[in-house]
């Protein structure tokens, strides 16, 4: 069982939102950088689950970034995977990452590739879809449990209005969140073996870029809060009936 | 060249979000003067040529029953091939769950740049007349889990816009569409759905235009009636922070926050929630928030419209009293 994790590095979920450049770059300084919580908590963790139920299983983590990710690869392979994969170059799109990962895909010939459900920066959800979609493999979204039985696999996700239970034979695409596993801490032999394990360096495809950012814009500041005497709720009623009108 | 329209539809039903969509289509085809044209995959009971009130001419329906049930991997085949058949080339879908699952695969078998979770009608006043949407398409999305803006330029011949939900009002005129049967070959699914288990009654969260949610000043979950009967007197679907469904005193799907659902209700009351940045991070586009909590120093206040420092146990129930009276229930 071959399994490939893709690994995102986003700003911690507390880490203050800040532009400059007329808007159009992202302040770095003072920004503490992590593994994205999806891709971390619940599609590696929930890959290193299945290593220990199956130790002839191997984890590859592939990441689209310059060299500045490798702290939070080395973090990634100190929680569990046998080996790195990052591919040398910048995000441009998320068109542009998927294809660099399904390009890593077809190299390795994964029977498993997990993702998280979405970044916590650009909140996409699309990796996992288009990555499957370039690999023409089948995908399911939004995964909460997942096990593996021989070449089968048996997945809980979410739907619109519900959740349900599917097979699917491998290879398979799967985006993965809360449910699928729980978080876990690195222990130091972890962390001390991920210094000697392999980080390969590949360089880009060449990929067209279909869409890019020309700028950002922080939401409109509330203009403070409108505080109601507790022995007075009738008011809080009344001012949401006839002021905000949202009843 | 048209604009075509993803009909969501689950359980024989058209859904909300769809409505949305097909406002925003028509909306975005009447600003490039050209058409909107919906399609809809599998079979509804309701009466799809009326949703010609929300301003598309046709829908192109592919009444196959291997439809009814969303996979990723068909669904973005059957689209590709009706978006293709019928010229389209801007393809619109709700930021729902379905469209999360299959915007992706339509951009990437269609080379079609995609924006996940548009919350506005793209800017065209750039375009070039001789170009008038390869250029100049700019279409403004959340980013950083809520916290911010991005303006997204679509560069690619076709494009595909996926519609936050409740980010766009639905207007609703009296057209009636004409339905035509899509020939498209359908492929068989490899995922095989084993059982499903939905939601029964209310309205999915995503889709709530009222929302009370309660945290871990409730104290536990034997206190949630009040929660639920606030809720219920308004029409309001009910809610949960982090540590409440961690606690299993609310069921999962009820979370909303950064690792949960990510809402934009008309109204968002948040009863005893502290409004830590992973919770706001869920619930912060929502137009009006009403924050009750004993804290004064509760962080939430910041980002609230309205708000009531004072006991949670004290302060609900006048709250629905007064509720009761407004709506003239004794």
């Amino acid at each position: 069982m071959k399994i490939l994790v893709c690994i995102s590095k986003t700003p911690d979920t507390t880490a203050k939102i800040a532009f400059t450049d007329n808007n159009t770059k992202f302040v770095q300084e003072g920004i503490q950088w992590i593994i994205n919580p999806y891709d971390e908590w619940y599609a590696l963790v929930r890959a290193i689950e299945l290593k220990e139920k199956d130790p002839s299983t191997v984890i590859h983590l592939v990441n689209v970034g310059g060299v500045d990710t490798e702290p939070i690869i080395r973090k990634a392979l100190a929680l569990g995977g046998d080996e790195a994969i990052r591919v040398n170059a910048d995000s441009q799109d998320s068109f542009y990452v998927a294809a660099q990962i399904a390009e890593i895909a077809k190299q390795g010939g994964y029977d498993l590739l997990f993702t998280g459900k979405e970044t916590i920066d650009y909140n996409g959800s699309s990796i996992g879809g288009m990555v499957a979609e370039l690999l023409d493999q089948p995908y399911v979204s939004l995964a909460t449990k997942f096990e593996l039985n021989g070449t089968t696999a048996t997945i809980e996700r979410e739907i619109e209005g519900g959740e349900e239970t599917c097979e699917v034979n491998l290879p398979v695409v799967v985006s993965c969140q809360k449910g699928m596993a729980e978080q876990r801490i690195p222990n130091m032999k972890g962390i001390m073996g991920a210094r000697s394990k392999p980080m390969k360096i590949v360089e880009p495809v060449a990929v067209d870029v279909l869409t890019s950012i020309t700028s950002f814009e922080l939401p409109p500041a509330k203009s403070g809060v409108k505080l109601v005497d507790p022995e007075n709720v009738g008011e809080l009623v009344r001012l949401l009936h006839e002021e905000a009108k949202v009843f | 060249m048209s604009v075509l329209i993803f009909i969501d539809a689950a359980e024989g039903h058209v859904k909300k979000s769809s409505f949305e969509a097909l406002t925003y289509g028509a909306q975005l085809a009447k600003q490039l003067n050209t058409s909107a044209e919906a399609v809809l995959l599998g079979t509804v009971a309701d009466d799809i040529a009326a949703l010609g009130k929300y301003g598309v001419t046709k829908i192109h329906q592919v009444a196959n029953e291997t439809l009814n049930h969303v996979d990723a991997q068909v669904y973005a085949k059957a689209i590709a091939d009706v978006a293709t058949a019928s010229g389209a080339t801007i393809i619109i879908l709700s930021h729902n769950l379905t469209g999360k699952a299959v915007a992706p695969r339509l951009s990437a078998r269609l080379k079609a740049g995609l924006v996940a979770g548009a919350v506005g009608l793209p800017d065209t006043s750039n375009a070039r007349p001789d170009d008038p949407v390869g250029r100049g398409f700019v279409v403004k999305k959340g980013v950083f889990s809520s916290k911010a803006f991005a303006y997204i330029s679509v560069s690619t011949p076709i494009k595909i816009l996926s519609i936050s939900p409740n980010s766009f009002q639905t207007i609703a005129g009296d057209g009636i569409a004409e339905v035509v049967t899509a020939n498209i070959t359908v492929d068989a699914p490899k995922v095989k759905v084993t059982a499903t288990n939905k939601v029964t009654g209310d309205v999915p969260l995503s889709e709530a235009e009222l929302v009370v949610s309660g945290g871990r000043g409730l104290k536990g979950p034997e206190n949630w009636g009040m929660i639920e009967e606030l809720a219920k007197l308004l029409g309001a679907s009910t809610a949960c922070s982090r540590p409440v469904a961690d606690a299993h005193w609310r069921p999962h799907h009820e979370h909303v926050g950064q690792t949960g659902g990510t809402i934009a209700p008309n109204l968002y009351i948040a009863i005893g929630i502290s409004g830590a940045i992973q919770h706001l991070a869920g619930v912060n586009r929502s137009k009006v928030i009403v924050v009750i909590n004993k804290d004064p120093e509760a962080p939430f206040f910041k980002a609230a419209d309205y708000g009531i420092v004072g006991d949670v146990f004290d302060v609900v129930p006048k709250m629905i009293q007064e509720v009761k009276k407004l709506k003239g229930i004794a």
